[in-house]
């Protein structure tokens, strides 16, 4: 039942639905949701790393020589353990620069040269060709054996086939057609092809289900289980041999070798940079694949020895190719559908590989080879086109044919001599040679162009004659004595054994003499000079990461009329307008006319036309409209210096700025407070100066009518001049106040500080006014005095304080029926003393006006209805006393319910500090003038609220 | 998250460790006849050191709290 017909019809419908499934993510992506915006995805493509390759040529290597297919999947598992440092690197460098290929990322790390990037292409080109000459012989042949069921029949050489019967031939076409249709349907700014991805993922699950069943049936279905296949072919020593490996240095040392080399080919081969760099949605999705993708490399070989083991116990030895033994057990066993799958599997293997190759090669072939040299031929008038979009995708479509028409000839040539992976590792190290200009260029800055060109010549040159040339010669198509006697017969030169080399392998020899050609003039030529001044740009954009925004490497300047249509031509103008729209709006303006001719749009328009047509190209193309003024060394290095500068600068900046506005806000409240105190100021003056004028209007007044009127009788005289003397007396005690005021709040006031009894003080206080509260018939009461409460305190100052509240509160009370009560306590930590009235008491909120100086003269609280006599000073000058010795002097009072001035001073024992340091500061005011005040005049108050 | 210094320089250990497991001269010491597990030795430890190597790099990864 497995005719031809069949296999072909099987084939064309998963082609179908793969193309179906493209589509589908196109169409998604094109409406905003991305398919493959997904890590699970993303690890999934990146298993296009295996091929037919891992597919079949793995169980054929197995079957030559056991566990050596394994290292070529042990060398990607560590290279994703170095991602945090190479790959996440890589892939935000590409996304900042639009770099879409391994040739871009070459050109653009050294200057963005041309010629780097077309070298790097010819290299990958000439390198890969045989890989795919391995996925078309690898489908061919498991087309013919599978089309020729139920004979196990092992294809002819294909160079015994005549040319239009060879199905592989057939196979490239197809293949060829599918690419095209995948890869080049429309022109993307990014090169990012959403549709191939999601079918590379798919693809990547049918293979590893497939190859999953062959070795599941093998283990479980023709034997019993891993352990039963090992323990047979333990028993056949012919078998027996591939459990173990050659223990000597050499062997080590190729297994070491094809490690690295695996490393190396899993992150440069054209399309692993491809899936992994430029396909990539979003760096995060690099986590899972971290582990997710060595998974499943381990899942795709978990049955490749048993069944390489299971081929060579079950056919007679050389009868059939190790390398189809995955496609021959099921039809040795008639399992028909599995055999189907097998080959369907096989298939996924093939196409993935080989759509994602071409179309990278296709990219670099078309941005960095043929538009390079076309736009340089003058005569071909390309760069007055209009319109090169269409052109562009003309070119990648034949680059597709040509590419695989190289494969197919690379087949029908030289793909007979060697098993599947021999081939394919030939390919592994024409990319190795990659490995120093990409890395290096990721790490080193003082790599210049002309190192990469030297490195890069140097290894290919070396790697062609050591190993692509033998591939030929032992064709038949070079004669064999180059292999065996060297060219021109010189034995140093032959190509396996250079310089007598001997010992290795072929691959561990040409990567030992190519790869140190490599790096030696990589390294080497680079330091022969400084890198210029493109090149240095570069480097810090690749290697230190600097982000270069702000300047540019376009010193002059081109508008957008002349930008816009340079951009159209290569992109189609609707996607041209579309990215300077974006462009406009991302700085803010609204249309892509209001742009400004600068060299950020230049900028801008390099790095949009560099997805479409490679970077190098991209700066020769903007070159060719903008004035370039070009930069010197010193010119970048000083850009590079002022970028580092400035932002050192900007980190003072900013904290200098911070420290500045803590700064103008404290001077702000500074300000505040000085205004304050300066209205204060001014009023307390014309307080001042209105209560001096009230008493000395009388004074004058009185003086003047006994002066003026002689004849004045002397009880009148009398009576006028006690109030001469009353108000002289009110006047010299307002004058004392106020100096006594000025005194304390300057800190020149003298203070005596010493032990003082409190109750001695009330006492003396009360008996000094006695007379006054009589003369009003005012009770005052003194029961509550507790004895021996003494504290550290100024005697004659306490006394002040203490006339002051008594005299205040007789002041309000009312006549004949007023009454004060004195109360003095201690606790331990203090000494409190009230001063009670039956007053009128004063409003809650006046509790502090009334400290304030000349509160009742400011005229600013109009709870005053009636202007009380006084200086206005006594409570100010109080609180400044109480607070001085570290006590505190407040009023409890409700309006209409009496006042309660409350005043505490801290106890003697405990306080000795305080008191201490306000006996220091005493001796530090200085010897002042007056001495303590002693106000026992009987009319002063402070200032009361509520109405009296 | 592979951005932070830290994860990056534990998967550089495993990298390390990867280079360990799978070069001389751990791998001579399994190169030999007999059997572990029913399997031969070389092909034992490169299998199960690599499932080992993978659970570490996806432990470390996948941790969230970091």
């Amino acid at each position: 039942m497995l005719q031809g017909w069949v296999i072909v019809l099987a084939s064309f419908l998963y082609l179908g639905v793969l193309f179906g499934i493209a589509w589908y993510a196109d169409h998604r992506a094109d409406h905003g949701r991305s398919l493959i915006a997904n890590p699970v995805v993303y690890a999934l493509s990146l298993g296009v790393y295996c091929t037919t390759w891992t597919f079949y040529g793995s169980v054929g290597r197995a079957a030559a020589n056991g566990i050596g297919f394994l290292p070529i999947y042990l060398g990607p598992t560590l290279l994703f353990a170095l991602a945090g440092f190479i790959l996440y690197r890589m892939i935000r460098v590409a996304k900042s620069n639009r770099i879409t290929s391994i040739a871009d990322l070459v050109a653009s790390r050294y200057g963005k040269s041309q010629l780097l990037g077309g070298l790097v292409t010819v290299i990958a080109v000439v390198g890969v060709i045989p890989y795919i000459a391995l996925q078309l012989k690898a489908v061919s042949n498991s087309f013919t054996i599978l089309s020729s069921y139920p004979d196990i029949v092992m294809p002819a050489s294909a160079g015994a086939v005549p040319l239009f019967q060879d199905s592989a031939l057939y196979v490239a076409m197809i293949l060829a057609a599918f690419t095209i249709l995948f890869g080049t349907r429309h022109l993307d700014a990014t090169e990012r092809h959403e549709g191939m991805v999601a079918a590379i993922a798919v693809e990547s699950i049918v293979k590893l289900v497939a190859f999953l069943a062959v070795g599941a049936f093998v283990v479980w279905g023709l034997h019993g289980g891993v352990a039963d296949i090992f323990a047979r072919a333990a028993e056949v020593p012919e078998v027996a041999r591939r459990l173990t490996r050659a223990d000597t240095s050499a062997a080590y040392g190729s297994w070491g070798t094809l490690i690295f080399l695996s490393l190396f080919a899993a992150l440069l081969l054209p399309r692993q940079f491809q899936i992994a760099v430029v396909e990539n949605v979003d760096v995060k999705h690099l986590n899972r694949a971290v582990w997710m993708f060595p998974l499943y490399l381990f899942l795709i070989n978990l049955f490749v020895l048993p069944v390489a083991l299971a081929g060579l116990l079950h056919f007679p030895a050389g009868t059939v190719d190790a390398d189809t033994f995955v496609l021959t057990l099921p039809m040795a066993h008639q399992q028909e559908g599995l055999a189907l799958f097998v080959f369907i599997g096989g298939l996924s293997a093939a196409t993935g590989m080989v759509i994602v190759e071409t179309i990278a090669l296709s990219t670099m072939v078309c941005n960095d080879l043929v538009m390079p040299l076309l736009l340089r031929l003058r005569w071909l008038g390309l760069a007055e086109k209009a319109d090169l979009s269409g052109l562009l995708l003309e070119i990648r479509r034949w680059a597709i044919a040509v590419i695989l028409g190289l494969g197919y000839l690379y087949f029908r040539v030289a793909g007979e001599a060697y098993a599947l992976v021999s081939i394919g590792l030939i390919s592994f190290a024409a990319v190795a040679q990659f490995a120093p200009v990409v890395i290096g260029g990721l790490f080193w800055k003082g790599g210049t162009r002309d190192g990469a060109v030297a490195g890069l010549v140097a290894g290919f040159v070396l790697w062609a004659y050591t190993l692509l040339l033998p591939s030929f010669a032992k064709s038949g198509w070079l004669p064999e004595g180059f292999i065996a006697h060297g060219l021109f017969g010189i034995e140093l030169l032959r190509p396996q054994q250079l310089l007598g080399l001997t010992g290795l392998d072929e691959i561990t020899h040409c990567l030992v003499w190519s790869l140190l050609a490599n790096l030696g003039a990589y390294v080497g030529v680079s330091l022969l000079r400084v890198p210029n001044a493109r090149e240095a740009r570069q480097a810090s954009l690749f290697v230190g990461g600097t982000d270069l925004a702000g300047h540019t490497a376009w010193g002059g300047s081109a508008g957008v009329a002349d930008l816009l249509p340079l951009a159209a031509r290569f992109l189609g103008r609707e996607r041209a307008e579309e990215g300077f729209l974006r462009h406009a709006r991302s700085r803010s303006l609204k249309s892509v006319d209001e742009l400004p001719g600068d060299a950020r749009l230049a900028n801008f328009a390099e790095t949009l036309l560099a997805g479409a047509i490679g970077s190098a190209s991209a700066r020769a193309m903007v070159a060719s409209v903008v004035s370039e003024e070009p930069l010197g060394l010193d010119e970048v290095m000083n850009i590079l210096d002022e970028a580092s500068q400035v932002r050192a600068y900007s980190r003072e900046l900013e904290q200098k700025s911070q420290e500045l506005t803590r700064a103008t806000a404290e001077l702000r409240q500074a300000n505040e407070r000085l205004r304050e105190l300066d209205r204060m100021k001014d009023d307390f003056i014309s307080t001042v100066t209105h209560e001096l004028r009230t008493p000395l209007t009388s004074i004058r007044a009185f003086s003047e009518m006994l002066h003026e009127d002689p004849k004045i009788d002397l009880a009148q005289r009398t009576r006028f001049l006690a109030i001469i003397v009353s108000e002289t007396v009110r006047l010299s005690r307002l004058i004392n106040q106020i100096l006594d005021l000025a005194k304390l709040e300057s800190g020149r006031a003298e203070w005596t500080v010493a032990a003082v009894d409190v109750g001695e003080v009330i006492r003396e206080a009360a008996d000094s006014l006695t007379a006054l509260f009589a003369e009003k018939r005012v009770a005052l009461d003194m029961d509550d005095l507790h004895p021996g409460l003494t504290v550290m305190a100024d005697r004659d100052r306490l006394m002040q304080v203490m006339v002051n509240l008594l005299s205040n509160a007789l002041k309000f009370v009312p006549a004949d029926s007023g009454r004060v009560r004195v109360g003095a306590e201690g606790t331990a930590s203090e000494v409190r003393v009230r001063v009670w009235d039956n007053g009128p008491g004063i409003h809650a909120a006046d509790h502090e006006v009334i400290f304030d100086k000349f509160r009742q003269g400011s005229g600013g609280t109009d709870v005053l209805t009636d202007k009380p006599q006084g200086t206005g000073l006594g409570l100010p000058i109080s609180r400044q006393i109480i607070e001085y010795f570290h006590g505190r002097l407040w009023v409890e009072s409700t309006s209409g319910a009496g006042a309660c001035f409350v005043f505490t001073l801290p106890r003697q024992a405990g306080d000795n500090n305080k008191l201490a340091t306000a006996e220091r500061e005493s001796q530090r005011g200085g010897p002042a003038a007056g001495a303590a005040l002693s106000d026992s005049g009987g009319k002063h108050n402070g200032v009361r609220g509520g109405s009296q | 998250m592979i951005r932070t210094r830290l994860v990056a320089q534990r998967l550089a250990f495993l990298f390390l460790l990867g280079c360990l497991f799978f070069n001389y001269p751990l791998l001579s010491v399994f190169n030999q006849g007999g059997s572990l597990f029913g399997m031969p030795p070389l092909y034992a430890w490169l299998m199960a050191s690599w499932l080992v190597l993978i659970a570490l790099l996806a432990l470390v990864v996948e941790r969230k709290h970091d």
